[in-house]
């Protein structure tokens, strides 16, 4: 898979009620990232460290795909 | 083109019913109809159906004959529309279409969602499934997250505050309060409605509008022949549907829904009206800025302003334009494929004098406006005394 690179939260929001399949997850940060390159993507923000928490306009780096969704962390 | 006019509307109960099934559920609404417009099921000569997930939530799938022949109504072309949160907007919008073109004379358009048999996980994943299943969703999207999403980008845009996304819900309970059919007929504060457990910030439970079994139905003819079956036709003034992406992350400006700017565009255009002139309306609250942006992209306000507007009591029902007097999504409930139906019987109700404690004085010319996914289907009616 390719490296989505650098950008920056367009939205975010954290989730409490989720899914069926993301019942194990909650809370999860849930953010659409406005990439370096270009496009736009909706992916997962990972918490570098306890609460850590992203806001429309911070920078993020592409961390790694799991099962295809894309996950970021927030830029020191 | 023929003018159409909604002759008979006919409404279930929204709520939690373990007892009843889909089609029961469909079949009282759309027998109510047929008895409203003063009309038997032998005179109808077709049958639109709007249904978002009938097969997922209880298995049974080819739902329009399923129902219409337990109606009684035999032998004519008998469809379901799927078109997520605006199945049945859809299905009135296609059904108007084909009186209009002359198709047909007398037409029955349901909508029906039973959502309760299911745990709330479960319900959240088949919703979900109205939005882009390969990118949102895979990476955790449910709905109220999406509209958490456009929440938190209009509050960075236009400096809208939690307090006027609570005011819609605060507002619509109120009015709910008094809608003997509402799902949830409680009186909440606005104290209450910003201590909300969090669904998905920053939405709390508040926000969100009800999971809900129900139906509506509604009796549709050519006007001229609307006066053979009641004293009190409404006229169908403009209608339109449009469409646009689905996913989120695919529209450019995710603070505004392009596809109710484009619909109710060209059914302000058609209707021979401007928003300005639109007495009162019942848009699509699925969550509390979902109204607020509604009454932005349908000019009622210029943008940013939904937030403001609300709070200072602009859409309350005796306020300068009143905003889903029934309660709206958020206290009448929400039972998906039955919502567009439901807002065009409550348009109908205010414009016949017919809708009680909830009545606005203010009542020849009101709106709908039914919503799929986040954006990606439109519908909007126009409604008049005929």
């Amino acid at each position: 898979m390719n490296d989505l690179g650098a950008g920056t939260i367009y939205t975010e929001t954290v989730v409490y009620s989720p899914p069926e399949a993301y019942v194990n997850d909650v809370p999860y940060q849930l953010a659409i990232i406005e990439l370096s390159a270009g496009r736009r993507v909706t992916g997962r923000i990972v918490a570098s460290s306890e609460g850590e928490r992203a806001h429309i306009g911070d920078r993020v780096q592409f961390a790694e795909f799991r099962n295809n969704v894309p996950f970021f962390r927030k830029q020191p | 083109m023929r003018a159409v006019a909604v002759v008979g509307i006919g409404k279930t109960a929204f709520g939690a019913f373990p007892d009843r099934d889909l089609r029961s559920l469909a079949v009282e609404a759309g027998q109510k109809a047929l008895e409203n417009g003063h009309a038997s099921a032998s005179q109808v000569e077709a049958f639109y159906l709007g249904n978002f997930a009938g097969p997922s939530f209880t298995g049974q799938n080819h739902l329009a004959p399923y129902i219409s022949t337990a109606m009684g109504i035999r032998g004519v072309p008998a469809t379901r529309f799927e078109a997520a949160c605006a199945s049945s907007g859809s299905a009135f919008f296609h059904a108007v279409s084909a009186v209009a073109a002359g198709l047909y004379d007398i037409v029955l358009v349901a909508g029906v969602e039973k959502m309760t048999s299911q745990p709330t996980p479960k319900v959240t994943e088949i919703l979900a499934g109205a939005g882009d299943l390969c990118g949102e969703v895979r990476a955790g999207a449910t709905f109220p997250a999406l509209f958490a999403m456009i929440a938190r980008r209009h509050m960075y845009q236009y400096g809208t505050t939690r307090e006027q996304l609570a005011s819609v819900a605060v507002k619509n309970h109120q009015n709910g309060a008094k809608n003997p059919l509402a799902h949830m007929r409680k009186v909440i504060t606005m104290e209450q409605a910003l201590a909300g457990k969090p669904i998905a910030e920053p939405l709390t439970v508040y926000d969100c509008s009800l999971i809900s079994d129900g139906a509506a139905a509604v009796l549709i003819m050519p006007l001229e022949r609307a006066r053979e079956f009641t004293d009190q036709p409404v006229r169908v003034l403009g209608i339109a549907q449009t469409s646009d992406n689905v996913a989120l992350d695919e529209k450019d400006d995710i603070t505004t829904l392009r596809a109710v700017k484009t619909s109710a565009d060209k059914a302000y255009k058609m209707a021979g009206v401007q928003a300005a002139d639109i007495q009162f309306a019942e848009v699509h609250d699925c969550f509390t800025i979902a109204e607020i942006i509604a009454i932005e992209d349908l000019g009622f306000v210029p943008k940013g302003q939904g937030g403001p507007y609300s709070l200072a009591g602009g859409t309350c029902l005796h306020g300068e334009r009143p905003v889903n007097a029934s309660g709206g999504l958020k206290s009448k409930g929400h039972p998906v494929g039955a919502t567009g139906a439901g807002q065009i019987c409550d348009v109908v109700e205010q414009i016949r004098g017919q809708a009680g404690e909830r009545q606005v004085k203010r009542n020849t010319l009101g709106l709908a406006q039914n919503l799929g996914g986040s954006g990606a289907t439109s519908v909007i009616t126009i409604l008049g005394a005929a």
